[in-house]
């Protein structure tokens, strides 16, 4: 089985383009499946199951989703297995800049908006910085300069990704898109394999469950704006 | 150093010199959000002294940066050599089959300065031939058709080229999203083309923008705050002037505020191919030739013939005759003549 991790910010189309791919590969007799990570919620497993293409979910609560995401991903690749799909795409909400669900030799796919802002790519942690596949939506709606200044500023930032523009609405490149990861390498087991970049275990007293506010209550990993 | 090309070693260069060869050099540090290295500094020994938490704030682990330093040097002279490399004579695109499987028995070429209009209801083909050529499909798609760049099978690399992108898009739903000003949005467009002389380009293209718009802009006008027209007339200069693409794809633009057929005219005068998606038997009549899409394939290549051409001033005239009507209309007047 083929394993693919998508993550990109929230609302960015990485459900509709991952739909639109599963579609394009079915006609050529493909079985794709997919697990969607969030935190506290998500609609996605209802949009799959519509559209016929086999999803669970898994939630991550108050844990950062790509820390759970790690914890879980070998027991998701079993699954796949257990269910004979040929792909299994793993769909993460990228809620945190600063982790990446994206692991070495596994093809990692980052999705992004034409909406979201030409800052926004400078913005991105290693989700986009350490990203195979760049895939850009909603480019529908800007205009072609913008669309080339957002892939441009994407390519400074990713200069060795593949960057394609796939719409989520009318489905333009989502056949292609179907091709490229249905030729990523294919994934027998996880145990051992790496992350791409190490996530930054979050200390302070705050993950740890603290509320009240005041140096007296900080503890760990602290870090203070340096305002002279 | 007017020796600099791909795979160069460039992370043992002093970053002075790079930066005079390569100003946009520069970019790769601004867009990590890492200071300038000074002149005299080789980018691998300034490498070598970023503390490791900001990396670890940065997701980047510290021998990457050289690998991802070389490969931004490579993107840079690839875009600046681009002018130097084979221009674009002619694109064909060989047939291949319907939704049905049916043959399509077709070979088109086009060449920069043609008008190719395209017909056919929605959902009929249209929007897969133009992912076919974007896609520089070869057999690998549907349609199964082979596109051909100036009669060869093109690169495979070129497919994923962001420099090489064949085609550029302009319709009804695309608005300026960026809160910039006009002049500023250009130059920023400029920019990331890695062109010479930015400025006199981007007064260029407001002025050929100003041409096409009913009513005249500022340079200082935010571009969200144009109206309809002069969007349209800013998107069509900007893309002839600017866009890496050689084919525009302009999809169904309405009438209001522009000049479509001098919109037409200044793509095509700056070597553009211009795809035309129209039922305006004006508009359609611009193209030399029309294609004609059914069931997901092109049913048939139709050249626009002398007697067409001809009736192009008949429905120019019905045409003027309706928007008089509408104008009317609009002011308040009765229509109860013709
Ligand atoms: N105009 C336009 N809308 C799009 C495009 N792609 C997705 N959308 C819309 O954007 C919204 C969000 O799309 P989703 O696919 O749910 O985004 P997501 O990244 O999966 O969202 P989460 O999983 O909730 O983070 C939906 O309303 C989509 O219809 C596109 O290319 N163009
Ligand atoms: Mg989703
Ligand atoms: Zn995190
Ligand atoms: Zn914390």
């Amino acid at each position: 089985m083929r394993l693919v991790t998508v993550a990109g910010p929230p609302s960015s189309g990485k459900t509709a383009v991952i739909i639109r791919a599963a579609e394009a590969l079915r006609a050529d007799g493909v079985r794709v499946g997919v697990i969607k990570f969030d935190c506290l919620s998500t609609g996605d497993q209802a949009l799959y199951e519509r559209k016929g293409i086999t999803a669970r979910t898994g939630l991550s609560g108050n844990l950062c989703p790509d820390h759970f995401f790690v914890s879980n991903i070998q027991e998701c690749l079993q699954w796949g297995e257990q269910s004979g799909f040929d792909l299994l795409v793993a769909e993460s909400a990228g809620l945190c800049n600063r982790c990446a669900p994206h692991i070495k030799d596994v093809c990692a796919v980052c999705v992004i908006d034409n909406l979201s802002g030409v800052e926004t790519p400078r913005k991105i942690g290693p989700m986009l910085k350490m990203a195979d596949l760049v895939v850009i939506t909603k480019g529908d709606i800007v205009s072609q300069a913008e669309r080339e200044v957002f892939a441009h500023r994407v390519r400074q930032v990713n200069p060795g990704a593949v960057v394609m523009q796939v719409n989520g609405l009318t489905g333009q490149g989502g056949y292609e898109l179907g091709r490229l990861l249905a030729g990523a390498e294919e994934t027998v087991s996880l145990t051992g394999r790496l992350l791409r970049f190490s996530m930054p275990a979050a200390l302070c007293s705050y993950c740890l469950g603290q509320r009240k506010i005041g140096s007296d209550f900080q503890m760990g990993n602290v870090r203070k704006i340096d305002f002279s | 150093m007017e020796t600099l090309h791909p795979t160069s070693g460039y992370t043992a260069l002093l970053l002075g010199d790079l930066l005079r060869e390569l100003p946009r050099a520069e970019d790769f540090f601004t867009s990590l959000g890492l200071p300038l290295p000074a002149g005299d500094e080789s980018t691998e020994t300034y490498f070598g002294r970023i503390p490791a938490e900001t990396l670890e704030d940065l997701g980047i682990e510290r021998r990457e940066l050289g690998e991802r330093f070389t490969a931004f040097m490579d993107l840079l002279v690839v875009l600046r050599d681009k002018g130097n490399g084979p221009a674009i004579e002619a694109i064909t695109i060989l047939g291949g089959v319907d939704k049905d499987g049916a043959p399509e028995d077709f070979s088109l070429t086009i060449r920069p300065g043609e008008v190719i209009s395209i017909v056919g209801p929605t959902g009929s083909g249209k929007s897969r031939f133009l992912a076919d050529i974007e896609w520089l499909a070869q057999g690998d798609t549907p349609t199964r058709r082979r596109v051909l760049i100036n009669g060869c099978a093109p690169d495979p690399a070129r497919r994923f080229s962001l420099e090489q992108k064949l085609v550029a898009q302009l319709s009804q739903n695309m608005n300026f999203v960026m809160d910039l000003t006009v002049a500023e949005f250009i130059t920023m467009h400029a920019e990331s083309r890695m062109l010479g002389d930015v400025a006199g380009i981007t007064a260029t293209v407001i002025a050929k923008a100003n041409e096409l718009a009913g009513e005249r802009f500022s340079p200082h006008t935010p571009v969200t705050a144009l109206s309809g027209g002069q969007s349209r007339a800013l998107m069509i200069a900007d893309t002839s002037c600017l866009s890496i693409s050689p084919i525009v794809l302009i999809d169904e633009i309405e009438n209001a505020g522009i000049d479509r057929r001098r919109a037409v005219h200044t793509l095509v005068g700056e070597g553009k191919i211009v795809l035309m998606a129209t039922h305006d038997p004006i508009l359609a009549l611009m193209g030399d030739r029309r294609l004609v899409f059914r069931n997901g394939g092109i049913a048939a290549l139709l050249e626009t013939s002398p007697a067409e051409r001809a009736n192009l001033a008949a429905f120019e005239e019905m045409d003027a005759r309706l928007t008089a009507v509408r104008n009317a209309l609009r002011n308040g007047e009765r229509i109860d003549r013709l």
